[in-house]
């Protein structure tokens, strides 16, 4: 095997090295703690007229200690019924948690009713951090 | 002059901390923002008075719905808000703890006083017919659903979080159900001061 190919193999190599060290090793930092989602105007009226829209996930995944409150805004014209509460046009709603579970919530937002929130506890082993940040980096991509 | 202005900002800043209300964003309840009035209650109270909310105007009020047949959530949420109020002392005075029933064909007025007074007898119950407790549950978003055992009995399913509303009577946060008594007591003390 020539040099300049062994070089050419092993530098890939070294940046991916690099890469997983780099997020396995060093600590997430996120520049706030909640996680915002929003029911947007007119998705009452939309339901109401057949549609269908899932305007929030299904299910919303968050990370103890890193991004572990909820926050939702509900722009619509009408209230909105999300699991332990009613928010009025304009309100919105932080929710924090404190522990690592699935909790089950009714939302109004959905079309089937029903939103799930995945609480997982703080990844401080490295392989899950860099699980974490490829979820998060899918995330990203995905919109 | 010149040393007196450091004196005097700090005199300002010291008086509107003490009239500003509380930092909500400090609780382990789920906070609304902005905080609105509590919607009313057209209800009967188990003291025999009209239950609007207004008459609580002062105290921090924790609302739930609930009945008294409930074998699993009701009693957990009555025995956590009992064990709040108990280790919140004296402070407890400026607390009430209102319980609204969502199953009036069997909850009347003493049914529900002597439910509640086996936690506390200073909660107070919130009855009356069933097209005013639909009304109530619609105003504070609760769902319910009747089950129908097998033997002809039921019981029913319901939103079992807690309200807390603040002394001036708005809806300030929501404390979803299955939190300790230390988490209430938290929250308590910073609504207490606002």
């Amino acid at each position: 095997m020539s040099r300049p190919f062994r070089i050419t193999l092993l530098l890939p190599l070294v940046a991916l090295l690099c890469a997983l060290a780099w997020a396995g090793f060093t600590p997430i930092h996120v520049a706030s703690r909640e996680k915002l989602f929003e029911i947007p105007r007119g998705t009452y009226a939309r339901r109401m007229a057949g549609d269908k829209v899932e305007i929030l996930p299904a299910k919303i995944r968050l990370t103890l200690g890193i991004e572990d409150i909820l926050l939702l805004r509900n722009l619509d014209e009408v209230p909105q019924v999300f699991g332990p509460t009613i928010m009025m046009p304009g309100q919105s709603f932080r929710l924090p948690f404190e522990r690592a579970a699935s909790y089950q919530f009714v939302c109004s937002a959905h079309a089937s009713g029903q939103m799930t929130i995945e609480v997982e506890d703080e990844p401080v082993m490295p392989w899950e951090r860099i699980r974490w940040r490829v979820r998060q980096w899918r995330e990203k991509q995905a919109g | 002059m010149r040393r007196f202005i450091p004196v005097l900002l700090s005199a300002v800043t010291l008086g509107a901390g003490a009239t500003a209300p509380a930092p909500t964003s400090t609780l382990r309840a789920g906070v609304l923002s902005p905080a609105m009035p509590a919607p009313s209650l057209a209800l009967t109270g188990t003291d025999g008075k009209p239950l609007g909310l207004e008459r609580f105007h002062g105290k921090v009020v924790m609302l739930a719905f609930g009945f008294s047949n409930c074998g699993e959530v009701c009693p957990i949420t009555l025995a956590t808000l009992a064990g709040a109020r108990k280790k919140l002392g004296a402070a407890a005075g400026d607390v009430q703890v209102v319980y609204v029933t969502v199953d009036p064909e069997r909850d009347d007025a003493a049914q529900m006083r002597k439910f509640l007074g086996s936690f506390d007898p200073t909660f107070i119950g919130g009855v009356g017919t069933r097209p005013q407790i639909d009304s109530a549950q619609k105003s504070y978003g609760i769902s319910s659903s009747k089950i129908v055992h097998a033997d002809g009995s039921y019981s029913i399913g319901h939103s079992s979080s807690i309200y807390l509303i603040d002394r001036t009577g708005r809806l300030a946060a929501v404390m979803p159900y299955g939190h300790p008594v230390d988490d209430f007591v938290h929250d308590l003390k910073i609504l207490l001061r606002g």
